[in-house]
């Protein structure tokens, strides 16, 4: 077997050559396309959370009420979304897009209680539906308790 | 109706773009979990701080829609009771302001956890 006739490369090329081929069909880094579309996916959450605040507004709402009753409507909206199936399919496109806004947080609350619904509706959906709200909810109230401690203090 | 659409979108976008960073850049430690306890305590703080109010001024549902903003509301709540009731206010301040927000996740939570089926 030892005078089998080599293939004839496919790439005539140099190593210097074949370096810069390598760089040229890499695939670029996707840290900038992921950034620019949780900032697209972020902003039209946003935007959509600022049109029911108008909306709720005109309606005679004072503006933190406004405001509050937005961010509920928008919790319904991602638990609505993510039962449908449909806000797994934005999470694609958008990653941290749709994960830092509270329609993210309704997913993460949503998401794992569905899944585990077999194991019942208390180890199963009770449980599960605290898997990242619990954590949420452990550090954020800390962190406010923390808060209003210092303050007192400082007062 | 339309006023702040576009001061929200880019303020929102931005917090949104830091939390992809977060993500992107200590991966794969940083689980979207994490960016949200992070958002969290990192808008609590940066509200106790007098940061936050002004994002929420110009941005509206910009700043607080994302998760940071649920933390400034928890910071702002607690220093605000402090001011009516004393270190009491500090433990029920927080809660009481986002007691909507918490019960709408924790009620429409279950609600689609339990109409829906998971698919796949």
């Amino acid at each position: 077997m030892a005078d089998q006739t080599l293939k004839k490369p496919l790439l005539s090329v140099t190593a210097e050559k074949y370096q810069t081929l390598i760089k040229q069909y890499t695939p670029k880094p996707t840290i900038i396309k992921n950034v620019v579309r949780a900032f697209i996916v972020g902003g039209i959450i946003c935007s959509i959370g600022q049109i029911f605040i108008n909306l709720f507004s005109s309606f005679g709402l004072a503006r933190v009420e406004a405001s509050t009753a937005a961010t509920a409507t928008m919790i319904f909206l991602g638990a609505l979304l993510t039962g449908l199936g449909v806000y797994d399919e934005i999470g694609k496109f958008g990653g941290a897009g749709s994960i830092v806004p509270v329609t993210g947080f309704a997913n993460s609350i949503v998401a794992p209680a569905m899944e585990f619904k077999r194991e019942g509706y208390v180890m199963g959906v009770g449980a599960k539906l605290f898997t990242v709200a619990g954590p949420v909810l452990v550090y954020g109230i800390a962190t406010s308790i923390v808060v209003g401690f210092v303050y007192f203090l400082l007062h | 109706m339309f006023e702040m659409i576009v001061p929200a979108f880019i303020v929102g976008g931005i917090i949104c773009m830091i939390g992809q960073l977060l993500m992107d850049l200590t991966k794969p430690t940083f689980t979207p979990a994490h960016v949200l306890v992070s958002f969290v305590s990192g808008g609590a703080i940066l509200g106790a701080l007098g940061i936050y109010e002004p994002l929420v001024k110009i941005g509206g549902a910009g700043a607080s829609i994302p998760l940071s903003g649920f933390g400034y509301s928890l910071a702002k709540g607690a220093m605000e009771a402090v001011e009516k009731r004393g270190i009491m206010g500090a433990f029920s301040g927080g809660v009481e302001a986002t007691a909507v927000g918490i019960a709408a996740a924790v009620f429409f939570g279950y609600l689609m956890s339990v109409a829906f089926k998971p698919k796949g």
